[in-house]
């Protein structure tokens, strides 16, 4: 998946073109943002930045004389598109056809989700970095606290938020603050200081209760041979861990060996350990 | 005159968390009005995009954001490098205001800006103001 940006539509109504009536505006802004397309209605003259390398369709009911020539330069493409008598479905495929045409990157791949670091509150502790098994995040130059890989982020998951203990990691998207983005309340903080108190709440470690549900789970299955069982234990497990921490059970059933969490659980705590270091 | 503020609208698309009702009256209402504006599908996915155009909507006006927490929304901004201006920015909340309240304030020339500075928490209990109901 790319996350370069994307294509830039203008609908046009000013001088040269015809205004849309509202309703059809309206019906034409919707159908683009439902394809996930950023749309500037404008009356004002199309003017892109000079060092802003773009691609930028223009849509407008032109009148006959407006120049709609199309323009390239390097970097810079911008298409015209006259939409008079356009239904909205057939405005949008025009907009497809012309962003598969470019080669840009199709918008809706992938929902974005991942966290937004609040630096007003962040302390740069590195317990993110240090928790986080999927290489979200990372540090910059000066060591401080970075998103690097906000596609790596597990859709739905905002076990990260819980272990920051200053609550300034948000998905927003999520349903409930503080971690929608909310102001953080003192009983948010409270509640923050139980932390993924998951940890405690099953024992310890989270990964080093995971290894050991595996390991007991793998001795019953040599000892009885009774599959069922183990697989009832690992899921029993896996649901207090999802209740507890609103993580989606895809996300857990989704984790690698032990073998495999231990190792990445050891080379995030070293990153942020080097981190910390540095500091 | 003072020029008007820039409007920018999230739609939010890839998610659920923002009342249908209310992202379609306040888009509708600015469909109607006939002023420029943008409209994103989605300000968390142009912001992993680090798209350029973010930065632009920062340059020099005064800018009204009709999208989420306004917390959430200076941060985005923020982690694409296109920091928002404390004094000209507005942002709108359409997870917890009513279609009204926000066409109320786009439809308003004046920016009152109210981007969250420090560690910004809710006041406690104690510390709002005691309102009294007419008997």
């Amino acid at each position: 998946m790319s996350l370069a940006p994307g294509l830039h539509l203008v609908l046009y109504e000013g001088e040269g073109a015809l205004p849309l009536p509202p309703e059809q505006r309206f019906g034409a802004i919707t159908a683009l943002l439902e394809r996930g397309f950023a749309v500037a209605r404008t009356r004002n003259e199309v003017s892109l930045a000079a060092e802003r390398q773009t691609t930028v369709m223009v849509l407008g009911q032109f009148v006959s004389g407006t120049n709609t020539a199309n323009r390239e330069q390097p970097g810079t493409t911008i298409r015209f598109e006259n939409i008079t008598g356009l239904s909205d479905s057939q405005i949008t495929e025009r907009v497809e056809a012309f962003r598969s045409e470019t080669n840009q990157p199709k918008p809706g791949e992938w929902k974005p989700w991942f966290p937004v670091i609040d630096y007003d509150r962040c302390t740069n502790c590195m317990q993110c970095l240090s928790f986080c098994l999927f290489g979200v995040y990372g540090v910059d130059e000066a060591q401080h606290i970075q998103v690097q890989n906000q596609d790596n982020c597990k859709t739905n998951c905002p076990a990260c938020s819980r272990v920051c203990p200053e609550a300034a990691i948000m998905f927003p998207k999520y349903k409930a603050g503080p971690i929608n983005g909310d102001l953080v309340s003192d009983s948010d903080l409270q509640r923050e200081k139980m932390k993924i108190d998951i940890s405690a709440l099953l024992g310890g470690d989270v990964y080093q209760m995971l290894r050991e549900r595996s390991d007991r789970a793998k001795s019953r299955f040599s000892k009885e041979r009774d599959s069922d069982k183990a697989l009832k234990e690992r899921q029993k497990c896996l649901v207090k861990l999802a209740q507890a921490g609103d993580i989606p059970a895809e996300v857990l059933m989704a984790l690698p060996s032990p073998e495999e969490i231990q190792r990445r659980a050891e080379e995030a705590r070293a990153k942020a350990q080097a981190a910390l270091a540095k500091q | 005159m003072a020029s008007q503020p820039r409007i920018l609208y999230c739609n939010c698309t890839y998610a659920q968390v923002v009342s249908k009702e209310v992202k379609q009256a306040v888009l509708r209402k600015l469909c109607e009005s006939g002023v420029s504006f943008e409209a994103v599908a989605d300000l968390c996915e142009m912001a992993a995009r680090k798209d350029p155009s973010l930065k632009e909507l920062n340059k020099g006006d005064d800018l009204k954001i009709a999208a989420c927490f306004p917390r959430a929304v200076k941060w985005l901004f923020a982690s694409a490098n296109a920091p928002l201006s404390a004094e000209r920015t507005e942002v709108l909340n359409m997870r917890n205001a009513s279609a009204e309240e926000i066409c109320g304030a786009l439809e308003r020339s004046e920016v009152h800006p109210n981007l969250p500075s420090g560690k910004a928490t809710q006041p406690s209990p104690a510390e709002l103001p005691v309102t009294t109901s007419a008997t």
